[in-house]
């Protein structure tokens, strides 16, 4: 099996880890397949070059890094500090979420075929699995309303955007990965204190507590 | 063609209750036991067709005809689904539709049976078969579809010829799965139903038969083993590709890998604990989902 062969099982194994991040109840098995869809991710930008050159390996490396070690690590420390329920209240079940996962990736399907890409540009089911990423994000986003979920969510977006700038690594925007990554790095970490907080003033970090601010 | 039809069948009709030795042997290979006899499922359905019949004077014919109509309904799906290529000697085009709906007519006259005795536990047990088989139906019906979809053949001879995995596509790797998650719920298997024990309050499959006796009990486990054994060919027939050395090897081959599924039934039920009831319509959920992914991505090629 060549490399190249590799590409369209690693693209499902990720439509199947959104899949999996829509269904499941429990914040810590949310944080595994968020790292897990990160290792994945690491893998991705390697396939539309033959020989791999050094600064790709760099990306790759702190993509790994970062998505599959750092985050992983940084939500599960701010879960235990916080001592909060691990089970997830949706707005909407898990049934639902997956109905509406499978609708995302209906539509980008449907989508891919309708914009005007450059032929070649996307590998085999790159676009799909990349929107899949970013509507499974936003599902997780409204639809749940522990505070945490929501970051993880936003994670799982930002993969989706990190998925599509994959095949653009190699024309010289890999600085402009990293940075991002770094954004981003900044990101979860200011969230993982901010939800600390949100957990001392309000005693949870259910967001629809947030209504009972007055001042 | 027809000759080798029929053996297949009755080879069918006279090993199936042996897979439930091989899942009781399995299971007991992980618990340090000894296992019963390879024999005594014969044993068991021999000593209850000895038995003479109860009746309650609740129940009506339609209690008395379940155990006849559930066999024969199995049976008949049975015929339709090949061991090996070539299909089997009945096959048609859309023959898949008609084994889904023989195996739901099964079920259907099982679970009128356990509404036609009156007592609550077997409505209650009447209510999760129909609750759980509704969810794992879908599921089962999608796998067939992308079956179709995949070899452009509505017929369970050329799309149960080792399609999903001979083939390049890597989301037909997720029929597999589904279907066995499929065979696990649709035959009260654990992590969805526990065959072994008898709390009412947990109960699905076994609950609905409490009332049967004799030679109508025995129609029943024959039943199930039968279903077992067809699911088991199904999940079989959609990952082994055929050899090509005729039949007869093509036969031996699927009767082995029946076997091998019976005897990863037998690993999954030694593993893992059963699931919390709430818990099986989300396992079903995500079995139907994970087909309906590889359905869309495989209408999409």
């Amino acid at each position: 099996m060549t490399v190249a062969a590799l590409f369209e099982p690693l693209m499902i194994a990720l439509i199947l880890t959104n899949l999996a991040l829509l269904v499941t109840s429990r914040t810590g098995v949310l944080i595994r397949l968020i790292a897990l869809q990160g290792a994945l991710l690491a893998f991705a930008p390697l396939f539309p070059v033959a020989n791999l050159p050094a600064h790709l390996a760099l990306l790759c490396l702190a993509v790994f890094t970062i998505k599959a070690v750092a985050f992983p690590y940084l939500l599960s420390r701010t879960l235990r500090r916080i001592d909060a329920d691990s089970r997830i209240e949706p707005y909407l079940g898990g049934g639902l979420s997956a109905a509406a996962g499978i609708g995302g990736l209906l539509f980008s399907l449907w989508l891919e075929n309708r914009l005007p890409v450059p032929p070649g540009l996307f590998a085999p089911l790159l676009f799909p699995a990349a929107l899949t990423t970013i509507f499974t994000g936003l599902i997780l986003v409204v639809t749940r309303k522990n505070a945490l979920t929501q970051v993880i969510g936003y994670l799982a977006a930002e993969n989706g955007i990190f998925l599509f700038g994959a095949p653009l690594s190699r024309q010289g925007s890999v600085w402009l990965e990293l940075s991002i990554l770094l954004d981003v790095f900044v990101g979860v970490f200011v969230m993982g204190i901010a939800i600390h907080h949100i957990n001392k003033t309000f005693e949870s970090i259910d967001v629809g507590r947030f209504c009972t601010l007055r001042d | 063609m027809a000759a080798l039809s029929v053996i297949r069948l009755l080879a069918t009709l006279a090993l199936a209750p042996l897979l439930f030795s091989v899942i009781n042997r399995v299971k007991a290979a992980f618990a340090g036991r000894q296992g019963k006899r390879l024999s005594q499922p014969y044993r068991d359905l021999a000593k209850l067709a000895r038995k003479g019949a109860v009746y309650s004077q609740t129940t009506t014919w339609v209690f008395r005809a379940a155990p006849v109509v559930s066999l024969a309904a199995i049976v008949a799906a049975l015929a339709l689904v090949p061991l090996g290529p070539p299909g089997s000697a009945p096959s048609f085009t859309g023959d898949f539709i008609l084994v889904v709906y023989l195996l739901a007519l099964a079920r259907c006259a099982v679970v009128l049976a356990a509404l036609d005795t009156g007592s609550s536990f077997e409505g209650m047990g009447a209510s999760r078969e129909a609750a759980f088989s509704a969810l794992a139906e879908p599921a089962l019906f999608l796998c067939f579809l992308i079956l179709d979809a995949s070899t452009h053949r509505s017929n369970l001879g050329v799309m149960l010829s080792g399609t999903a995995l001979s083939s390049a596509a890597p989301e037909l790797a997720l029929v597999p799965i589904t279907l066995f998650i499929v065979l696990l719920a649709e035959n009260a298997r654990i992590p969805v139903d526990d065959p072994n024990t008898h709390l009412e309050l947990t109960m699905i499959h076994e609950v609905m038969i409490l009332d049967h006796c004799g030679p109508d009990l025995a129609f029943i486990q024959y039943g199930a083993a039968l279903k077992l054994w067809l699911f088991c060919a199904i999940l079989t027939g959609a990952v082994l590709p055929p050899l090509g050395r005729g039949p007869w090897l093509d036969f031996a081959l699927a009767v082995a890998g029946i076997f091998a599924c019976a005897a990863l039934v037998g690993v999954v039920e030694s593993v893992m604990a059963r699931l919390r009831l709430p818990r099986v319509p989300k396992l079903l959920a995500l079995a139907c989902s994970c087909a309906a992914i590889a359905l869309i991505l495989t209408l999409w090629r």
